[in-house]
């Protein structure tokens, strides 16, 4: 078994409103930033022992497909690195 | 037998469930979910609150709890399920009823009294109304809109499993009628049978006459 740290990211699907991006843009913009268009996203660090980067990533996925991600409004993609 | 209201950490509607049914003479009780469902409840209530501090997504731990799959059971077997705000989040979340309830348009946390028009009077939540009917009922969420893709959109209102839309006073389901962006107004689903059904506004605060508005007994009455 090797140690892996797979790193989750969920984010909205194209085309779904993310309200919490745009009153963030908007107070970036009364920072006085400058942007065309900000998203957000959620990333989990999940660290595992598993046999092989692939195991790690399969269980990764099952993860996100069963809790952190909502697939009826999220897209999410796994990495894997060894730890 | 009774109503089991579920309780979980950061419930706060359970009460007054409880007082709403018990104002229409329903039996009912409060269950803690850690205790399991009692055997052959005569209907199930999650109620609205802020279950494990929202974490996540709104309703996404309290659905991936083991009373769900109580519920779920239950459901099966023609127990009667009622999600109401954090119970329809959980809802959607446990794959009970279709769609999310994601933040909602204003970003904001909003409580305010808003009309809905009842679009399928056959069903036993809406029996008491007629298609048409404009009803008065308070929402109080900060992740009420509801999201889904168009294609399944289309295939629920096909199969008339949209029970309730927001709307303004006259019926009318408009954009400014909208308190939370939902897709085509919806703001109440049925599952993938009648007997299941959430809706983000608060019928069980709108049910005693002591405080106002009675428009919500109707939904509730469904337990009878």
């Amino acid at each position: 078994m090797t140690a892996y740290t797979a790193t989750v990211t969920v984010r909205l699907k194209r085309g779904v409103l993310d309200p919490e991006a745009e009153t963030t843009q908007q107070a970036l913009e009364r920072l006085g930033f400058e942007l065309e268009d900000l998203r957000s996203a959620d990333r989990f660090e999940v660290d595992v022992d598993a046999d092989d980067a692939d195991d790690a990533e399969t269980r990764a996925a099952e993860m996100a497909e069963r809790l952190l991600a909502n697939p009826t409004i999220h897209d999410y993609e796994v990495e894997v690195a060894e730890a | 037998m009774s109503v089991a209201v579920i309780r979980f950490g950061g419930s706060n509607c359970d009460r007054d469930a409880v007082r709403a049914l018990e104002h229409l003479g329903i039996e009912c009780e409060i269950v803690w979910h850690g205790d399991g469902l009692p055997a052959d409840p005569d209907g199930i209530v999650i109620p609205g609150g802020f279950s494990y501090g929202d974490y996540l997504r709104a309703g996404a731990m309290a659905a991936r709890t083991p009373v769900l799959d109580d519920v779920r059971a239950a459901a099966d077997s023609g127990t009667p399920v009622l999600g109401v705000c954090n119970g329809a989040q959980i809802g959607s979340e446990s794959g009970l009823t279709p769609g999310a309830f994601t933040t909602n348009r204003s970003a904001r946390f909003q409580c305010e009294p808003v009309y809905l028009r009842v679009e399928n009077a056959d069903t036993p939540w809406t029996d008491a109304y007629d298609v048409g009917d404009v009803i008065e009922i308070p929402i109080a969420h900060g992740e009420g809109r509801f999201e889904i893709d168009d294609d399944r959109l289309a295939t629920m209102e096909d199969d008339d499993r949209v029970i309730f839309r927001y709307c303004d006073a006259d019926g009318e389901i408009t954009d400014a009628a909208n308190p939370n962006g939902s897709k085509h107004n919806v703001a109440g689903v049925l599952g993938e049978d009648d007997h299941i059904a959430v809706l983000m506004p608060h019928p069980e605060r709108a049910s005693l006459p002591d405080i106002g508005p009675t428009d919500g007994q109707g939904i509730l009455r469904a337990f009878e």
